[in-house]
């Protein structure tokens, strides 16, 4: 099986943001994974140890995304490619999906994993974009999948229902919670993934150019909620506390 | 200069969903004197026409076949690209729940153009609308603007207020006849797993448990008082971690991003990743043994306690106020 997945170098989610010039400042935090990613991965590890074949972990993004893509090498991805160009500081969406597009469309793919979500943008839409550029089908927010040859039985969270849908391969899907239990990277897989072929590309090698991925929303402004206030601890016997609480949540908050 | 605006109409168990009459309010405001048309999907959806006319409509397009009984991305994208293509509209706007989040992207790549995703607020700026939207996870916010082409976006539920109700508001109902053809998906089966259909995302009040409920049976109470108040029960990743409940209730940013009137949150410290998807609520209510717990910063009322003892008070005084 041809089997590749999407991935991102995301913040870590216990991280704060801080802005600097109008932008999310990177200094001094902690990266990861997208964790939706991580579940792509280890998806993606677990069909090719059923079916065989080989993974392929890509990333659009900065070049520090080596780190991330080499961490998926190590929990057992067999190759990883890189698309970073200096061009792409503004990109969206439709860029990056462009982009992804522009690497895969003449690889003969039997499925692409994604994240449902990643957790900084969180716009959710690159995943299915991919899918409708490269024309095969997408699902998303997927809990189980089992492939049996050119058919995959899938089951999705549906706001808490689930569905269970049949589709062809070629296919697309993102990742939700649930579908498995990523893997950590062992010390051997950490050894053998510093020799795992890595390919570096820029837009000039899969033949887009700026033009091609312009970004279609522009960002306007970037900026932190409001502080708030501190909140009310109340005091006195529980069950005062709770009659008090009733009350203000009716006259003072109006939510009950 | 007025604008059209399309509003997808999204019908769950045979109602529409609040969060369409919560985008036709959007749509009016960035329509700024144009029309608003409401589109409707389904099999048989004629008689819902008139409720997205009273809620601020000026039009629907009915599309009925039953092909369209239930969601399937390739049927839906379909119909919708032909009805773009025969209205014309400025804009597109869609709620940002599992429907809106699945079909608005496939639609952005067909046409090539952009998406806003989960907006919570939009200003209307001469002929330039734009959108805010939370960034991880809401520690921060972003302003967009889509450049050119269609303005296509999605809106999160619960935090744009819907129209008032007018009987009185008239418009025009028109079916249209598209085709539907190749779906390449199949549904097999739906389990209903959703607590009294109450999704998370739609919520009014949130119940949500961490790892202070210590066990799956420690839900129960939470359950009862959501019962109460007309809410659904949310999670931490701890107690989904610890298998106390299913992933699908987990509350974060892995997770669902929540934006309830009233939150309450019971056992959960207030790690940041918690916090993430949930700070955006209108109220919030702390209950906690530790009166360290971060959860407290950023409550609006707290209770210093065993969640064990607070929640059955709750309850019992809920219940005994709904007696009188």
């Amino acid at each position: 099986m041809n089997i590749f997945v999407i991935m991102k170098r995301t913040f870590d989610t216990e991280e704060k943001i801080n802005i600097k010039g109008g932008k999310v400042s990177g200094d001094g935090a902690a990266f990861i994974i997208n964790p939706y990613d991580e579940y792509a991965i280890e998806e993606a590890l677990k069909l090719k140890e059923e079916h065989g074949g080989e993974v392929t972990v890509i990333t659009v993004g900065e070049e520090e995304s080596e780190k991330e893509l080499r961490t998926a090498l190590a929990m057992g991805a067999d190759k990883a490619v890189l698309i970073s160009d200096e061009d792409l500081e503004n990109a969206d969406q439709f860029s990056t999906a462009t982009i992804l597009a522009g690497y895969l469309k003449d690889k003969a793919v039997d499925i692409v994993l994604a994240g449902n979500v990643t957790v900084d943008g969180g716009s959710g839409q690159v995943g299915l974009r991919l899918a409708e550029e490269l024309g095969i089908s997408g699902v998303t927010m997927i809990t189980k999948l089992t492939v049996n040859g050119e058919t995959a039985t899938i089951e999705r969270d549906l706001e808490g229902d689930l569905e269970i849908v049949e589709v062809s391969l070629p296919l697309l899907v993102t990742c939700q919670q649930g579908l498995n239990e990523p893997r950590y990277p062992s010390l051997p897989g950490i050894m053998k993934a510093k020799k795992k072929p890595f390919e570096t590309l820029e837009l000039d090698d899969l033949d887009l150019d700026e033009d091609d991925v312009q970004a279609k929303i522009k960002s306007v402004e970037i900026f932190l909620p409001p502080v708030k206030a501190a909140g009310k601890v109340l005091k006195g016997e529980l069950s005062q506390q709770v009659n008090e609480l009733i009350s203000l949540l009716k006259t003072e908050a109006k939510v009950i | 200069m007025g604008k059209k605006v399309l509003v997808f109409g999204e019908i769950r168990d045979g109602g529409l969903r609040n969060v369409s009459f919560e985008a036709i309010a959007a749509a009016k405001k960035m329509a700024d004197g144009g029309k608003v048309v409401g589109l409707l999907l389904g099999e048989n959806v004629k008689n819902l026409a008139n409720e997205l006319i009273e809620y601020g409509a000026d039009r629907v397009i009915i599309v009925e076949n039953e092909l369209l009984k239930a969601y399937i991305p390739d049927a839906f994208s379909q119909v919708i690209m032909q009805v773009i293509d025969a209205e014309k509209p400025d804009a597109f706007l869609l709620g940002h729940t599992a429907v809106g989040k699945d079909i608005s992207p496939r639609i952005a790549a067909k046409l090539k153009s952009g998406l806003i995703s989960d907006a919570v607020k939009l200003e209307v700026d001469g002929d330039a609308i734009k959108f805010i939207r939370p960034i991880y996870s809401g520690k921060a916010f972003e302003k967009l603007v889509i450049q050119e082409g269609l303005i296509l976006a999605t809106i999160r539920p619960n935090n744009f207020d819907p129209l008032e109700k007018d009987a009185s508001h008239t418009g025009d109902v028109v079916s249209m006849d598209v085709e539907i053809k190749d779906l390449r998906t199949i549904i097999k089966e739906v389990v209903r797993k959703a607590v009294g259909g109450i999704d998370l995302s739609e919520a009014k009040v949130i119940v949500s448990g961490g790892r202070g409920v210590k066990s799956k049976e420690g839900f129960k109470p939470l359950q009862e008082l959501a019962d109460l108040l007309g809410g659904a029960v949310g999670a931490s990743r701890g107690a989904c971690d610890a298998e106390y409940c299913d992933y699908s209730l987990q509350i974060g940013q892995t997770g669902k991003v929540v934006t309830p009137d009233l939150y309450i949150a019971c056992g959960i410290s207030g790690a940041i990743q918690h916090v993430a998807g949930m700070s955006n609520s209108k109220v919030i209510v702390a209950i906690n043994k530790d009166p360290e717990a971060s959860i407290f910063s950023i409550a609006d009322y707290g209770i210093v306690g065993d969640l064990f003892e607070v929640v059955p008070l709750l309850i019992e005084e809920l219940n005994s106020i709904a007696v009188k």
